[in-house]
């Protein structure tokens, strides 16, 4: 311990030294970069205008709905705007989110590698997303998309051109998933530094790796059906249209096959930014490690066969309704026991609230409900009432912004010092907490409520019945934005003016916050490390501890050079 | 049931309850409701209570290793498993109730269109009302011209997509009478959420006195008939008749006035082009347009599209026609048009 204690200056020192942010400059070195850190960033940039830009249109759509008739747009500007949401939220920003800033950034250092397994082709995915997300743009601009998200047949047939680039938009950006899922997949297997056995892996690096079959297996999917769908409209062959013979309830099967799986796209690295939040935060091992880990994978199988349950009123077949319905149930359970687990996780453990873990406490709470709703919109009888209503709005809010955006902004606070080498305003974060979490609850329960009593969605209109919960919800919209706004301004202050972050703020024990410098090294780590425990063995993790003077501000952690040199690994596994 | 109790005395959640099926329907919903509210209550306080009684004391405090208990693991994958299969039993039985009518229901067929319902009695009688009688089981046999759409009464508690290649049905019997709203819940463009239309649930003696009226007496002035023929057609949701503009153009003076086509013709609107643009709306499209009108009003019969050339023809300075036809508009498209 008392070796910890003075290595502590090696901090300062390494600060002066290169790191993968200042060691080469000007806008060309980001753009050619290889480096699996600096193309989390370019994607985080991006991911982040997304965001924006999404929420924008989100906002836009509740002042919309604030009162009956028409308040700020008419029926064809509003069917747009929240078409362009939900592509948007989902496609641009939701999907890739997770697994390409923070899979990218934290992923590889995890494991103790040096980059991940394919670099070039990491850059090109990023490429080929921005192509993608320019094509989006452009059928944007060409106007006039107002099929929804889903794109149903045959609707989405008549809607003229804009519609086959926007749909060749989520063609491309597909690739883009699947180059990533692919290069995290080898590297997990391959990369891993000696001593990280799979039952020593971060429970992140899991979720990834659970995340990764999903993207692999479900994505090509997506990228058919959009094709089909193009092919359609252009070559008029009669697969969805019924005018031409074909079917529009299989364009709902093609459909759904991939977008239910990619909910799990959504959620699993979730899942494991909060076991990663919790561990570190109540500084005790996960309880459940395994469970955990495997239930990941368990979910990702289970998710291929669950996509009927959005057609439970389609005209599918009643048969294939029950076993869906079975089927969705199962899956419900592992996503119970992970809460349980977590919960399990904080019992007898120290734990420290800061913003990161509010943002994990809130995720906890929030997606609880999205689970549970999820489970009554599950129930065969249930969901008849429910389906297409504001209730499946208010649930997959929950699960998605509840549970995965919640998880994300904790995720976002928890490596930003290692990102950027800056801590950002710890007060500003509490406040900004306490506003998304109050503002998020009224926006979306009473969506919950006004579900229920059949308020149908995607409706630009409604009766007088339902204006009260839309006003709340509008005005919980507001605060939600003011609470996120909060996010942006102290995010962009601490890049230009945040105290210098110490290597290891949260007192931490995996191997980004041991064994890497505050901003890291090009190449991460000096000498490869060698691990000798799980990642949360903190009982083991003697280098986190023995500052005193507060483990939260990384006096007490080694500096990068001390960690145990490795044979050089000719065997990585 | 204590849920079905609960269900009585709680107003946050659900419409009234008007149908057979809405009761069973409430005690499912508010079992899994109370049940979820207990696992939540559980789990956050849980949270809460940790957060508190364990908050760090000290920057340096490393807390002892907690065994794993078998027993907690197993009963927490345990009890929720036997919650979900109670849960998935009961809602399957109801689910088949849904789907299956009494053999003796009372049909009354649907069509959906872009962006109005049109209901078909037995005999011929058409109406954009859904009028029934309380306490008979009625089948609905559903079918669109166009896209898809979703036929939804909440205060049933019933919902069935409405296909364009293929029939679906729902069934119902209502207990209560009074008027209930149906929905479209399935996107289907512009006017998704004008797509409304009331099912007015009325005594027997008093169903049938409606059917009676009705039917379309023989010598129904045309103008008058037209009118008719218009409001269930859902002429109204594309079409004003004051001026303003909506996804079609107004009707209002549209007769014996010069019409502008995209392709740069024009002509004066006359009985004969009223009658094609009717027929055969994308023959010459209006400039400004899209070509989104129904091509299905080639089936009217030769009266009824006679009647709508006589009605559209007195919205032509006949300023009386004109408000009273707007008056009967549904007040949400009113206002959507905007
Ligand atoms: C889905 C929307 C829609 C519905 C429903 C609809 N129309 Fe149209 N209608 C249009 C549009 C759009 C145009 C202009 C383009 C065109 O000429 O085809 C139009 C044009 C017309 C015209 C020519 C108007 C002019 O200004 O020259 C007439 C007459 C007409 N409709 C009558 C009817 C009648 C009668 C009904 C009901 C039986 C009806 N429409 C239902 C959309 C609709
Ligand atoms: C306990 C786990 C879950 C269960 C049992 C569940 C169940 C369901 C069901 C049955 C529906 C269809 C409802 C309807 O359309 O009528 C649905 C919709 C949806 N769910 Fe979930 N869900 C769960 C978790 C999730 C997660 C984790 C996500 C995303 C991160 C998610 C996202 C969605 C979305 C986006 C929709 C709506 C899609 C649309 O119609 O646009 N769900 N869910
Ligand atoms: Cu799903
Ligand atoms: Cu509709």
């Amino acid at each position: 311990m008392e070796t910890a204690h003075k290595e502590a200056s090696g901090v300062t020192k390494t600060e002066e030294a290169p790191n993968y942010l200042n060691h080469e400059s000007g806008i060309w070195s980001w753009l050619t970069t290889l480096d699996h850190k600096r193309i989390g960033i370019m994607y985080a940039w991006a991911v982040a205008f997304f965001f924006l830009v999404g929420g924008l249109l989100a906002l836009a759509v509740r002042m919309e709905l604030f009162g009956p008739g028409e308040t700020i747009m008419g029926p064809d500007a509003y069917n747009q705007t929240f078409t362009l949401h939900g592509i948007i939220m989902i496609f641009l920003f939701l999907v890739p989110a997770t697994p390409a800033v923070l899979g990218n950034f934290v992923l590889p250092i995890q494991l103790g590698a040096k980059d991940v397994a394919f670099p070039r082709l990491n850059l090109a995915s990023w490429y080929i997303y921005m192509i993608g997300a320019f094509t989006a743009i452009a059928a944007i601009l060409l106007g006039d998309i107002d099929t929804g998200w889903t794109f149903y047949a045959p609707y989405s047939l008549q809607q003229g051109s804009a519609v086959i680039i926007m749909t060749a938009s989520v063609f491309v950006i597909g690739f883009s998933s699947i180059l990533t899922g692919m290069n995290m997949i080898v590297t997990i297997h391959k990369m891993r530094a000696p001593g990280l056995t799979w039952n020593r892996l971060p429970l992140f690096v899991w979720s990834i790796y659970a995340t990764s079959i999903v993207q692999i297996l479900a994505t090509p999917v997506i990228g058919i059906t959009m094709l089909l769908l193009i092919f359609e409209q252009v070559l008029q062959i009669g697969i969805f249209d019924p005018a031409l013979g074909g079917d529009p309830i299989l364009f709902q099967h093609f459909f759904w096959f991939y977008s239910h799986p990619a909910v799990y796209i959504m959620i699993l690295p979730g899942f494991g930014i909060i076991s990663e939040l919790i561990a570190t935060f109540s500084r005790h091992r996960v309880f459940g490690y395994r469970a955990i880990a495997l239930s990941s994978v368990a979910i990702a199988m289970l998710g291929f066969l669950v996509w009927g349950h959005h057609m439970f009123v389609s005209g599918q077949s009643a048969v294939s309704s029950i076993i869906f319905s079975l089927i969705t149930f199962l899956i419900g359970i592992p996503s119970g026991i992970k809460i349980f687990n977590w919960i399990a996780t904080m019992y007898k453990g120290s734990i420290w609230l800061q913003t990161p873990m509010l943002y994990a406490l809130s995720f906890l709470f929030l997606f609880t409900i999205g689970g549970l709703t999820g489970i009554v919109v599950g129930v065969l009888a249930l969901d008849i009432h429910l389906h297409d209503t504001y209730f499946v709005v208010g649930h997959f809010h929950y699960v998605m912004m509840g549970g995965m955006v919640m998880a994300l902004l904790g995720g976002v606070h928890y490596w930003w010092p290692k990102m950027t080498g800056r801590m950002y305003n710890e007060t500003a974060g509490k406040i900004a907490v306490a506003l998304i979490f109050v503002g998020f609850n009224l926006t979306f329960f009473s969506q919950l409520i006004m579900g229920t009593k059949g308020m149908p969605r995607r409706y630009y209109d409604y009766l007088e019945q339902f204006t009260a919960l839309h006003q709340v919800s509008t005005i919980g919209s507001w605060i939600l934005a003011a609470g996120l706004f909060l996010v942006m301004g102290y995010g962009l202050y601490s890049l230009v003016r945040g105290k210098k972050a110490p290597a290891n703020p949260w007192g931490a024990a995996t191997l980004e916050w041991t064994n890497v410098a505050a901003i890291p090294d090009p190449h991460n780590f000096k000498r490869t490390p060698l691990v000798t425990r799980g990642p949360y063995d903190f009982h083991l993790a003697d280098e986190v501890f023995g500052g005193g003077d507060g483990a939260g501000d990384g006096a007490a952690v080694r500096a990068p050079d001390a960690a145990p040199p490795a044979p050089e690994p000719k065997t990585a596994q | 049931m204590v849920s079905a109790l609960l269900a009585q005395s709680n107003s946050v959640w659900l419409p009234t309850d008007a149908s057979t099926l809405a009761p069973e329907y409430d005690s499912l919903f508010y079992f899994v409701l109370w049940t979820s509210v207990v696992i939540f209550v559980g789990v956050v306080a849980a949270m809460v209570w940790f957060a508190y009684k364990y908050r760090r004391q000290s920057p340096d405090e490393r807390p002892e290793l907690v065994e794993e208990s078998k027993l907690m693991e197993i009963s927490w994958v345990v009890i929720p498993t036997i919650l979900v299969l109670i849960v998935f039993t009961w809602g399957f039985r109801a689910f088949i109730k849904f789907g299956v009518a009494p053999p003796d229901a009372y049909q009354i067929d649907v069509r959906a269109q872009q962006w109005s319902w049109l209901f078909t009695y037995p005999d011929g009688t058409q109406s954009s009302e859904l009028h029934v009688p309380v306490d008979r089981p009625v089948r609905l046999k559903m079918n669109s011209t166009d896209v898809l759409h979703s036929f939804a009464v909440p205060a049933f508690r019933i919902k069935q997509d409405v296909l364009p290649n293929r029939y679906s049905y729902v069934w119902f019997e209502s207990t209560k009478t009074g008027t209930f709203k149906v929905y479209c819940t399935e996107y289907c463009g512009t006017q998704h959420s004008g797509m409304l239309a009331d099912v007015v649930v009325q005594s027997q003696s008093d169903f049938e006195q409606w059917l009676q009226e009705a039917g379309t007496p023989e010598d129904m002035p045309l103008p008058e008939l037209g009118q008719r023929v218009y409001q269930q057609q859902g002429c109204q949701a594309c079409h004003s008749l004051d001026g303003s503009r909506m996804v079609g153009p107004t009707l209002q003076n549209a007769y014996g006035t010069e019409r502008q086509f995209a392709d740069g013709s024009s002509t004066v609107a006359d009985e004969n082009y009223l009658r094609q643009s009717i027929l055969n709306p994308g023959e010459r499209v209006v400039e400004g347009y899209q070509n989104v009108m129904p091509a299905s009003y080639s089936s009217l019969s030769d009266r009824q599209v006679n009647a709508l050339v006589a009605f559209i023809k007195e919205q032509s300075d006949a300023a009386e026609g004109t408000t009273a036809a707007n008056s009967s508009q549904p007040p949400l498209q009113g206002s959507a048009a905007q």
